[in-house]
């Protein structure tokens, strides 16, 4: 029973999260892949995506996130994400692998992979899934998970794709 | 979709389907057999209990080989803390703050 138990071993360290969105599937798409568009909600910074296999990814952090970290006593580096395109199947599927670096720890974790999956339904909606694999990386799966957000460390992706929802369907961000 | 907010209060509002979410908080991605071993219940029962979950969104099932995983999304749960929770404690500290300039005003 080998497989059975790979099978729970990646589904605990698997995060799932999915979110409807009143909006057309390529403006998820470039919500997601777009730097102007991700500057504009979660944890903002500028998203840069070469958008074929093997391809780079990366998020540059923007001033006045560095100047909040800095303030904060957690200085952070320019890139605060990286990571490589495995696929991209635009406006369906976006895959990469990730590593988050704002902390040296966390960064120690190295790379893991994420998932989004823009579905069309009927009637206008989108479903957003994003699916986090996490194995090996237990610190970087705490703060995804919102588990810091008391401690101002963001409300990890349930806050991300609730802002990203918020943004999409009426223009503003829960914050503005 | 303005149901959505009724079918994730309607999923919440029973104690057997709470008590799957808080399994799944502890440890996410189960198959329904594992999630029928933590219950006094029949499996159909649980089956019906999981279906209403994913309607609502608070469960995600996931296909995995020849399992099916069950993840919690906490993302419609987010939603509804968005919208209404933070809405009436705002509303509470607006009126503290409209007290306090009351009571400074008269003074």
């Amino acid at each position: 029973m080998t497989t059975a138990t790979q099978h729970t071993q990646t589904s605990q360290t698997t995060q799932v999260y999915r979110v409807y969105i009143k909006a057309t599937a390529q403006a998820i798409w470039d919500a997601i892949t777009k730097p102007e568009w991700t500057n504009r909600y979660g944890y903002t910074g500028f998203a840069e995506y070469d958008l074929r296999p093997g391809g780079a990814y990366q998020v540059r952090a923007n001033d006045e996130f560095k100047a909040a970290a800095e303030a904060a006593g957690f200085p952070c580096p320019d890139v605060v994400v990286d990571g490589e395109v495995i696929q991209a199947d635009e406006p369906r599927r976006l895959v990469t692998t990730w590593r988050m670096l704002m902390d040296a720890d966390i960064a120690a974790e190295g790379f893991t992979q994420i998932a989004y999956d823009i579905k069309e339904i009927d009637g206008g909606y989108c479903s957003l899934t994003v699916t986090h694999d996490l194995e090996g990386a237990p610190k970087l799966a705490a703060m995804v998970s919102g588990s810091g957000e008391d401690s101002g460390a963001g409300g990890g992706h349930a806050w991300v794709l609730s802002d990203l929802k918020s943004l999409l369907e009426t223009g503003k961000t829960l914050a503005s | 979709m303005a149901d959505d907010d009724d079918r994730v209060f309607k999923a919440l509002a029973d104690p057997t389907r709470r008590f799957l979410l808080d399994k799944l908080f502890e440890r996410d991605g189960r198959t329904l057999t594992e999630l029928e071993s933590e219950l006094e219940m029949t499996r159909f029962g649980v089956m019906k209990h999981l279906r209403v979950l994913e309607e609502a969104g608070v469960v995600v099932a996931h296909k995995s080989g020849r399992e099916k995983l069950h993840f919690l999304n906490p993302v419609p749960i987010r939603l509804i803390h968005d919208r209404w929770i933070d809405k009436y404690t705002e509303r509470q500290v607006t009126a503290l703050a409209d007290l306090k300039k009351q009571l400074e005003e008269t003074s």
